[in-house]
């Protein structure tokens, strides 16, 4: 069954986006969208590093996010220049880097639209292994740091406060972002990962009334999206990614009708 | 472990520097077991900071301040919660800690607000909110309670309601209370210890002591030396929340 590049395309994107479902609540509620973009850009570096040094796409990519993510926290530390200029410093910083490194591996053929869209058939059985092994341990630490993110996420003063370590939770949340970027990067492509983290997360704020039921909302919004997307791709032969995000802004939009209602009766 | 097993919270000349700007210097108090401490001060004179010293939310601070439980209760001053996090009441509640359905409802009718469990956050009036941020706190059988200024925005009787279910609170779970309130008639029935702040400490000692003094005097003027000397009159009543009263 493996061997057919469709069921291996669902499965992967099956497995990631119960990934991108809670970890892009965070992305809204924490306002990292932006955070998550420069990460995604940063990953061409990791994936040229990987080529070149013939190591695995995933791991390369999560060890360079993760070194760009530790730089930022440092750099916030020593500077005065506010978040988003560092954000876009190393985001764009990275991917010219990136590219760069591209130009000089003359040797290797690369395929820049399927890393920066994402390539369903480029979906190996050991992609599906890297992403059913490393997304569970995502949710699983996820799950363990819930309480204190989320407490320091509605307000960091009564977290500390009251004995949560909020500083801890929000570095290892950090990592998991690393973690989300280096598995679904083949799939989806890095410019798109971000709205793989946020669109289906924000069509599940319009029907939500409490984060546990946005958070279940944005898992099975992902889920659809990618049955939809892969769907639309293989049927119309488009790209893995902007089809799946394509859908994930088709159910965004009929979340737009939900919210409406409710607006309509609050008046 | 402190040497006394009552003390909660102790500050030795503990100051706040930021920029070069001292935003409290100086400040020494401890907070035990089953007593109300109370910061009083004008705008600007350190009271939130000093609660946040006491709390530990600063990591580099002049002096010394230890805190010797994890059980602790907050209601900050501000608190800037973002509204695009669907957040209902019940939800907010076991924000720090999971809490069995039964304590929820109970410190929820405590503050008079049980019937807006199930609403959005983002839909109460200030003095609603206000009486949730101190049910959560409350909720957790807290050994520390913090309250910068808890009744802000809470009406007039309910005001009174509050501060009895602040003293009885602090009888009943024998935990300590630091407070901040601007309210001297109501603040002062209820004190143990009053610690005037004027970015460092003025003046402390029990309310009559330091109405007496004459630095506070300075600071407040003669009326509020004579309403915090005044001051005996005790309740001995509940006001519930749809005005009716009920005895102790």
């Amino acid at each position: 069954m493996l061997d057919d590049f469709f069921i291996r395309a669902l499965i992967a994107g099956l497995g990631i986006a119960i990934v991108t479902g809670p970890l892009g609540c965070f992305v809204i509620w924490r306002r990292l969208s932006y955070f998550g973009d420069t990460l995604a850009h940063s990953a061409l570096l990791g994936v040229t590093l990987a080529y070149t040094l013939e190591f695995n796409i995933a791991i390369s990519v999560f060890i360079i996010s993760s070194s760009i993510a530790l730089i930022l926290i440092d750099l916030q530390k020593r500077t005065n220049l506010p978040g988003d200029a560092l954000l876009g410093l190393l985001a764009h910083s990275s991917l010219a880097v990136g590219l760069v490194v591209i130009g000089f591996l003359t040797f290797i053929r690369f395929d820049i639209m399927g890393l920066l869209f994402g390539d369903i058939l480029a979906v190996t059985t050991d992609d599906i292994f890297i992403i059913w092994i490393g997304g569970p341990l995502i949710l699983i630490i996820l799950k363990l740091i819930w309480k204190p993110l989320f407490a320091s996420t509605v307000n960091y003063e009564l977290a500390e406060a009251e004995g949560l370590n909020p500083d801890r939770a929000k570095a290892i949340f950090t990592i998991l972002m690393a973690g989300i970027i280096a598995i679904s990067i083949k799939m989806v492509g890095l410019l798109l990962i971000t709205g793989m983290l946020i669109i289906p997360a924000a069509m599940a704020r319009n029907i939500s009334s409490s984060p546990q039921m946005m958070v279940i909302y944005s898992v099975i919004g992902g889920l659809l999206s990618v049955i939809l997307g892969l769907l639309t791709s293989l049927e119309f032969n488009t790209a893995s990614g902007p089809s799946i995000i394509a859908a994930a802004l088709f159910l965004f939009i009929l979340s737009l009708l939900k919210i409406k209602q409710s607006i309509k009766l609050k008046n | 472990m402190s040497l006394n097993q009552n003390i909660l919270v102790k500050l030795k000349q503990a100051g706040l520097r930021i920029n070069n700007k001292w935003l409290v210097k100086d400040v020494s108090l401890q907070i035990e077991k089953g007593k109300i401490v109370t910061l009083i001060g004008p705008n600007g004179s350190g009271k939130s900071t000093t609660a946040k010293i006491a709390l530990g939310i600063y990591k580099k601070i002049n002096g010394e301040a230890k805190k010797y439980t994890n059980k602790v209760g907050y209601v900050p001053q501000k608190i800037s919660i973002d509204w695009t996090l669907p957040l209902r009441v019940s939800d907010f509640m076991v924000l720090t800690e999971n809490l069995k359905e039964e304590a929820i409802n109970d410190a929820l009718s405590l503050t008079g607000v049980i019937h807006l469990k199930d609403k959005n956050l983002g839909d109460l009036s200030g003095g609603e909110f206000q009486r949730v941020l101190l049910a959560r706190a409350i909720s957790k059988n807290p050994e520390l309670l913090v309250l910068d200024e808890p009744v802000q925005g809470v009406d007039f009787t309910g005001e009174i309601a509050l501060y009895e279910l602040i003293k009885k609170i602090s009888d009943e779970l024998n935990c300590g209370i630091l407070l901040i309130s601007h309210d001297l008639h109501t603040v002062m029935s209820a004190t143990d210890h009053v610690v005037c702040l004027n970015g460092h400490v003025c003046c402390s000692g029990s309310p009559i002591e330091v109405a007496k003094n004459n630095e506070y005097k300075a600071l407040f003027g003669e009326q509020a030396s004579q309403i915090l000397s005044r001051y005996e009159h005790r309740h001995d009543h509940i006001h519930t929340n749809e005005g009716k009263i009920k005895k102790n």
